[in-house]
This record gives C-alpha cells, sequence and structure tokens, in this order.
C-alpha cells in the first residue's frame, strides 16, 4: 500500500499490517522492552490522520430524528422530559445569571449555551454515586450543576447562593461564581487551575479501586485544557494504574479566543487516547442520546474491567435563542448571539457572526430533543411555553432570594484553613470580633449574618 | 551495653558519617563521638536518619491501611535513597507504587486520592522537582480545605530531600523551606536528628492537613541516639514545637535542619571562649513555635538564626519579624543576625559550594558579632 503523504487534509490509507515485510522467523522480531511491534524495511513516517480523522458518533440527526433505532436508548418518557427540563432550565439560569453580572450583581459567571446536550446527557449515564471532577462548566450535572448538578437535584437556591456568595452557600463565600461544589452528590469542589483535576480524578479513581466499591469517577474537562501538562500525565497514569475513570472531553472549538487549530495539529482529543492506551471515542456533543450512549458504555466497562475511557464530544459554544426574550424585571433585554467563555470575555472579537448563526439556528443539543420529543408526542407548543414561564419564574424566584440574603459571618474569615483553628489565626478571630464589639456600628455589619 | 558499646566503636571507625567526605567530616565525626558519649539510657541505640525515616514509614503503613507510598524508584529500587527499603517487598504494590517520571501527574494523583478518603505518602526525589508539580500542592493540596469550605480533606504528606546535597549544583540544592513555609494550608516540618525525623513524619502522616516534610540527603546516613521511647511504634512529635537541644545564657540560636549540628558544634567553640549558646531546633517550620525563640531571647538578650536557604524572604527574615512584632523585642540588646546561605544558585565547584552555605565558623562569626566581642 502506497502511503505518500500529500499534506494535511488529505484523506490517507492506513492499513496495519501493510508493510512490506521478508519472510521472517521467530528470532527476527523484535526484542525491544519499550515496544512490540515488527520490523519494517521502508522508512514511512506515521501520518497524523487516520482515516478521514476518527468519526463522530451521533444516534439522531440534526432534526432530532433517528438514524439507526437500534442506537436509540429508548429513555422512559418521564427521563427525556427531565433531560429536556433540566437542560432548558440551565439555558434560562445561564441568561439570569449572565445578565447579572453585566449588571454587577455578581463578579463573574460562565455559561454553558449549546453544551447542555454533553452535561445533561452524561449525567444521565452516570450512577447518583459515581465521583464528578469538573471543570467548570459542569454545572448541568449536578441538577443544577451546571448541567451534571442540576441533573442531580442541586436545589436553585443554592447554585444562586454560590454565585453570590452569600450565607446560604455551603461554601462559605470562599469561591468564584460557578465553582460549585457538593460532597453529597458526589461533585468535587471546582478548582480553577485547568486540567488540575485530570490526575486528581485518576488518583481518586484509584482509592475507589482499591476500596471494591462499583463506582466510576468521571472527569470533565475542555479541549483547550486537554494541552496542560497534567492531561498528559493524568491519562498516562490512568492507564498505568488500570483505573475506573472516564475522561469526558467537550472539544468546543474555542479556548477564549484560541481555535482549536492553534490549540493543537493532531486529530482532536480522541487521537491521543490509543498512544496512552485508553479506549476513546468521539461523539456529537449535541446528540443527547450519543452522549448518553457513549458515557453509559464507558462507565459500565470501566467499573467493570478497571480500565480509563476517553469520550470527546464536538459541540460549540453559543449564546442562547435567537428571539429576545421578553425582558426580565430589571435584568433588561436577553437575545440571541455569541456566547462568550466567560463574562470576562466578548467572542465577537474572534468569531464571525455567520459562524455562530448556524449552530444556533440548526444545530443546538435542546432544539433537537425537542424535535425527537415533539415526534412523539410527548412535547408540544402549549408544554413549551408553560415550561418556559414556569422554569423563568423559578429561577427569578431564587435569584431574588439570593440576593436578599446576608453574606456569610466575617468570622469565617478564619476557618477551614487547617481541619482545625490554629491558636494564631483563633487569636485573629477573637482579635476581629473584640473591634467589632467596639466599633461595629461603623461597618455594614447588617449585611451579614451574625 | 554491648550495643552502645558497638555503637561507639561504630563511630569511632566513622563508617556512617556524612557520606562526601569533606571538611565537614571531621568536627561531625567529633560531634557523634559527643554524643556517642552522652548515652543517657541503657536501651537507647544509635539509628541513621534513613532508618528512622524506614521505621516510620513501615509502621505508619501498618497502622493503618489507607496510608501508601508512592513516587519515582520507591518500589523494586527500594527508594532513590533507599528510605523506602525493604517496603515494597513487604507490602505490595497496593501500598508502595512506582510512578511514571512526571511530579505533576503523581503529585495529581496523591491529592485526588486524598481527596476520595486514602492517605497517600507522595515522595519528591528531591524538592527541586516539586516545583514541576507545586500547583497541585499549593493550589490544590493546600488551598482546597479552605475553597471547598471544609468538606474536602487532604490529608497527604509530601516528603523528599530538601536544600544543598554535596556536587550536585544549582538545580539540585534549593532550600524550599520559605516558599512552602509562606502558604496557609500547608503544614511544613523541616526535622534534624533520627528521633525528628521518626517522630515528625509519624506525626505528618496521622495530620488530617497537607504537610510538607523536608528532609535533608546529607543526613539521611547519619546516625543518632534514640531513646527506647523513640523507638516505640507510637513515638510522634507534635508539629508546631521547637525543642531546645542545648540550654545555654548568652545567645539564642535558631536553626532547623542540618544547620542544627551546625549550631550545636558553634555551640562548643564558643563555650571554649565562655559564650553558651541557646540552640534551639525549630522542628517545624509552619506553624513556627515563637513561643520557645521568645521565651530563650527573653533569658539570652540575643538572636541569630541559622538557615540553610536563601536570605531574602527566608525563614531568618521571619523569625525577626515576629520578634520585632512580638514582647521579645523589648528583650534584645543588639539587633537579631542572619547566617543565610549565599545568595547565588549553589555553585558545583566544591570550594564555591562550601563556601555557600552556612560553615561553623559563619555562625561563630555571627554570635561575636551579635555579642559584639
Amino acid at each position: 500500500m502506497s502511503l505518500k503523504g500529500r499534506g494535511r487534509g488529505t484523506a490517507h490509507l492506513y492499513v496495519v499490517g501493510a508493510w512490506p515485510r521478508d519472510a521472517e522467523s521467530p528470532e527476527e522480531r523484535p526484542q525491544f522492552p519499550g515496544a512490540s511491534a515488527e520490523f519494517a524495511e521502508r522508512l514511512e513516517f506515521i501520518q497524523p490522520q487516520v482515516l478521514a480523522g476518527i468519526p463522530v458518533y451521533r444516534v439522531m440527526d440534526r432534526q432530532g430524528q433517528v438514524l439507526r433505532p437500534s442506537e436509540d436508548p429508548q429513555l422512559p418518557k418521564e427521563q427525556v422530559l427531565k433531560l429536556y427540563r433540566t437542560m432548558t432550565l440551565l439555558n434560562t439560569m445561564d441568561r439570569i445569571l449572565y445578565e447579572s453580572q453585566r449588571q454587577g450583581r455578581i463578579s463573574f459567571y460562565m455559561t454553558n449555551y449549546g453544551e447542555e446536550g454533553t452535561h445533561v446527557g452524561s449525567a444521565a449515564a452516570l450512577d447518583a454515586s459515581d465521583l464528578v471532577f469538573g471543570q467548570y462548566r459542569e454545572a448541568g450535572v449536578t441538577q443544577v450543576s451546571p448541567g451534571v448538578l442540576l441533573y442531580r437535584g442541586y436545589p436553585l437556591e443554592l447554585f444562586m447562593a454560590q454565585c453570590y456568595g452569600n450565607a446560604r452557600d455551603p461554601g462559605k463565600g470562599r469561591q468564584m461564581p460557578v465553582h460549585y461544589g457538593c460532597p453529597e452528590r458526589h461533585f468535587v469542589t471546582i478548582s480553577s487551575p485547568l486540567a488540575t483535576q485530570i490526575p486528581q480524578a485518576v488518583g481518586a479513581a484509584y482509592a475507589i479501586k482499591r476500596a471494591d466499591a462499583s463506582r466510576a469517577v468521571v472527569c470533565y474537562f475542555g479541549e483547550g485544557a486537554a494541552s496542560e501538562g497534567d492531561a498528559h500525565a493524568g491519562f498516562n497514569f490512568a492507564a498505568t494504574l488500570e483505573c475506573p475513570v472516564v475522561f469526558f472531553c467537550r472539544n468546543n472549538g474555542y479556548a477564549i479566543s484560541t481555535p482549536t487549530s492553534e490549540q493543537y495539529r493532531g486529530d482532536g482529543i480522541a487521537a491521543r487516547g490509543p498512544g496512552y492506551g485508553l479506549l476513546s471515542i468521539r461523539v456529537d456533543g449535541n446528540d443527547v442520546f450519543a452522549v448518553y450512549n457513549a458515557t453509559r458504555e464507558a462507565r459500565r466497562r470501566a467499573v467493570a474491567e478497571n480500565q480509563p475511557f476517553l469520550i470527546e464530544a464536538m459541540t460549540y459554544r453559543v449564546r442562547p435563542g435567537k428571539k429576545p426574550d421578553p425582558p426580565l424585571r430589571g435584568l433588561g433585554k436577553v437575545g440571541g448571539g455569541i456566547g462568550h467563555h466567560s463574562t470576562s470575555d466578548d467572542s465577537s472579537a474572534y468569531r464571525s457572526v455567520d459562524e455562530v448563526n448556524y449552530w444556533d439556528k440548526q444545530d443546538h443539543p435542546i432544539s433537537r430533543l425537542r424535535h425527537y420529543m415533539a415526534r412523539r408526542q410527548w412535547w408540544d407548543e402549549a408544554q413549551e411555553k408553560a415550561w418556559r414561564k414556569n422554569s423563568r419564574k423559578m429561577v427569578l424566584e431564587a435569584f431574588e432570594q439570593a440576593e436578599r440574603e446576608p453574606k456569610p459571618p466575617p468570622q469565617l474569615l478564619f476557618s477551614d484553613v487547617y481541619r482545625e483553628m490554629p491558636p494564631r489565626l483563633r487569636q485573629q478571630r477573637e482579635q476581629l470580633e473584640r473591634h467589632l464589639e467596639t466599633y461595629g456600628e461603623h461597618y455594614p455589619l447588617q449585611q451579614f449574618q451574625k | 551495653m554491648a550495643a552502645a558499646a558497638a555503637a561507639l566503636r561504630h563511630l569511632a571507625l566513622g563508617a556512617r558519617l556524612a557520606p562526601h567526605g569533606r571538611g565537614a567530616g571531621a568536627p561531625l565525626q567529633r560531634l557523634q563521638q559527643r554524643r556517642g558519649l552522652r548515652l543517657s539510657a541503657p536501651a537507647a541505640i544509635q539509628v541513621t536518619v534513613r532508618d528512622a525515616l524506614n521505621q516510620a514509614l513501615d509502621e505508619e503503613l501498618e497502622r493503618d491501611e489507607r496510608v501508601f507510598l508512592l513516587g519515582e524508584e520507591v518500589a523494586q529500587y527500594d527508594g532513590a535513597y533507599k528510605i523506602s527499603r525493604g517496603l515494597w517487598k513487604k507490602y505490595g504494590d497496593k501500598r508502595v507504587i512506582d510512578t511514571p517520571i512526571s511530579e505533576m501527574g503523581f503529585a495529581g494523583i496523591a491529592v485526588g486520592a486524598a481527596m476520595a478518603g486514602l492517605r497517600p505518602v507522595c515522595e519528591f526525589m528531591t524538592f527541586n522537582f516539586s516545583m514541576q508539580a507545586i500547583d497541585q500542592v499549593i493550589n490544590s493540596a493546600a488551598k482546597t480545605c479552605y475553597m471547598s469550605a471544609g468538606s474536602i480533606a487532604v490529608p497527604i504528606v509530601f516528603r523528599g530531600p530538601n536544600g544543598a546535597s554535596a556536587g550536585v549544583a544549582a538545580q539540585h540544592s534549593q532550600c524550599f523551606a520559605a516558599w512552602y513555609g509562606h502558604c496557609p494550608g500547608l503544614k511544613v516540618v523541616s526535622p534534624w536528628s533520627s528521633e525528628d525525623a521518626k517522630g515528625l513524619l509519624k506525626a505528618a502522616i496521622r495530620d488530617d492537613n497537607p504537610v510538607v516534610m523536608l528532609e535533608s540527603e546529607l543526613l539521611y546516613g547519619v546516625p543518632f541516639e534514640m531513646s527506647e521511647q523513640a523507638q516505640s511504634k507510637e513515638f510522634v512529635i507534635p508539629i508546631g514545637k521547637a525543642k531546645i537541644e542545648r540550654q545555654g545564657t548568652h545567645v539564642t540560636l535558631v536553626a532547623h535542619s542540618r544547620p542544627v549540628g551546625h549550631c550545636l558544634e558553634a555551640a562548643t567553640v564558643l563555650s571554649k571562649e565562655g559564650v553558651e549558646c541557646e540552640v534551639i531546633n525549630l522542628r517545624t517550620i509552619r506553624p513556627m513555635d515563637m513561643e520557645t525563640v521568645e521565651a530563650s531571647v527573653a533569658k539570652t538578650n540575643h538572636l541569630v538564626t541559622v538557615e540553610g536557604g536563601w536570605p531574602q524572604f527566608g525563614v531568618g527574615a521571619e523569625i525577626c519579624a515576629r520578634i520585632m512584632e512580638g514582647p521579645a523585642f523589648n528583650y534584645l540588646d543588639a539587633p537579631a543576625v542572619r547566617v543565610t546561605g549565599a545568595d547565588v544558585p549553589m555553585p558545583y565547584a566544591k570550594i564555591l559550594e562550601d563556601n555557600s552555605i552556612p560553615q561553623v565558623k559563619d555562625i561563630v562569626f555571627a554570635v561575636k558579632k551579635a555579642l559584639n566581642i
């Protein structure tokens, strides 16, 4: 087989075992401890592209029609409705919190627009006790976590409490917004530095394997974070330590302003998996059933076989809907448009409007699922309208309540630095308390919980 | 007594002194002989720092099955410095793990395992390489308890040799006491003697907070007397408590790790001139035991700090600042003096290296300066 290179982007056929070879006796096989392949007598470099790139697994087409009935996971209606409501609730919460940041009510926010399918689809495929290490766009996993947390039943008011850093925040106001955590729902507190959660997830999976529990660890990250050294080490260790971990990479085409063409030159993240000895797959991240199927199977085998899996979910970062919604009280208009990396970003600087509109109109995970549901008469316009109204009301109520809550008490400044409070910090806390006893009237103490 | 006699013979032969046979060997030998002659209890024996660390690991691995050791070469090779000798053979693959060469990787693994309920001991071949993992140590291990509002504990120990060695030059000789001592959320310990090594490592492993243990490669082969009490399986030294190694009246010498030995040497030299030094072995860098230092300064009225690390923002700088902020300042008769490593990357040439770390003569000079004699 000829394997002449013709530059990037051209399809090549590379078939294992097609190298011309002389008759080899067993003694002629390579004996290197580092690799056990066969000899080759022709100088030829392996092309970075395998086939035309690793194919993208999907279950539905862009209109929500199932292509192969055998691939339809045939989830019960209630669960499909839950998926839909979770994705849309997440979307609604994103809009409101994004706008609240623009208005200076919270300092920072990250939306999940366009990527809801990845979080919610994968969350639905996990067991409730599977340990989740997120990056920062996985609110969808915990019922409200973004996505993942949201699906697992994390209440709206706790999401809001975290973003506002108020007294109800289980995180005691210690973290930037969207850095949720919930031990009860097995969601590890989000940490800002990228990819640090990857080797940690492997370590946790190792601990779980030692405990012989039937749990998996799922680790989410973006395609940009996959460039970090931590990712390389994490993938490598997962394989050598044989851990029940599922790596879930959301490839949304951009890392802030850096497009994937500048982030890597190989065939995405999925192609790196085999290099580490990981079973790997690429899926359509906007197809919630494809995400569900891949996650479910990977999770099942990771636990059964004690080996890691890599899923790369292809998606796109967008802004919500095209129609401007009715103005939210006090929040102004929320219209369609471009999704930014975070509130610290303006992506009109690096993405064309055309590019974004295509995804927004044609390939949104929410609308694809809605078509699927409508086809089965599980959903209609009236329900859509009612749900939109209801979900917005829920979010607004939680939002307004969160704004009214006091902040955590100032004494919490000193706790949790260590498991036990050291004498120096205790002294400083007592100094603060004495100071406030005398001069408290000069401080806005009414904004803080006692 | 037979054991004691054997130990003395062993010392006299100088078989297991600082393995690098330099000028520092001779005063060190005298120091060891002096210690050997001070055997107090019949059951006390000589144990090297290496063996003390090994004992501590062995005892803690046996005591709590959540404890495990990971790092490069810790398993079959018995450890790059043989600290984990015999442990892989005894406890197997699940408790002693050889990792691929990625500090950031295995530190991250260890942090994740700690978050999920295990108690890892993560070995850095030297702390110089911990810089490749420093995000995991500081941003993850140190800060997570606080940032998760107490819901996630990271009961991890990072250990390995720190500071100067012999002839390994700049990238293998840096002292990280000031770097790690800077961070809230971490505890940092720096043992000198075998007792320190064993007691502090056991305490560190049992502590639910992330602990950084800064050992010294030059001390691994040095034998110290270990009392019967110190040999027991329950021997633990409290983190955050300094030890007065030598009582004195004229000046307080505060040091950690190997320089403690140099201070004791200097004290012997100065004693002949009528100056009695009080030598404090800090044992813990963070939280630092300032009460012991302050009480000593109140008694002696003079302070000299000694460390192997660089002067700027170092351990001595912190001690001086705290003395000024506390009651002991009023007892100082002269400004405190710091003895530190030279403010250069560690050179390779032996004569330069020798003069880049505090020597006994530097400490003697500093004391005389403080006392104005």
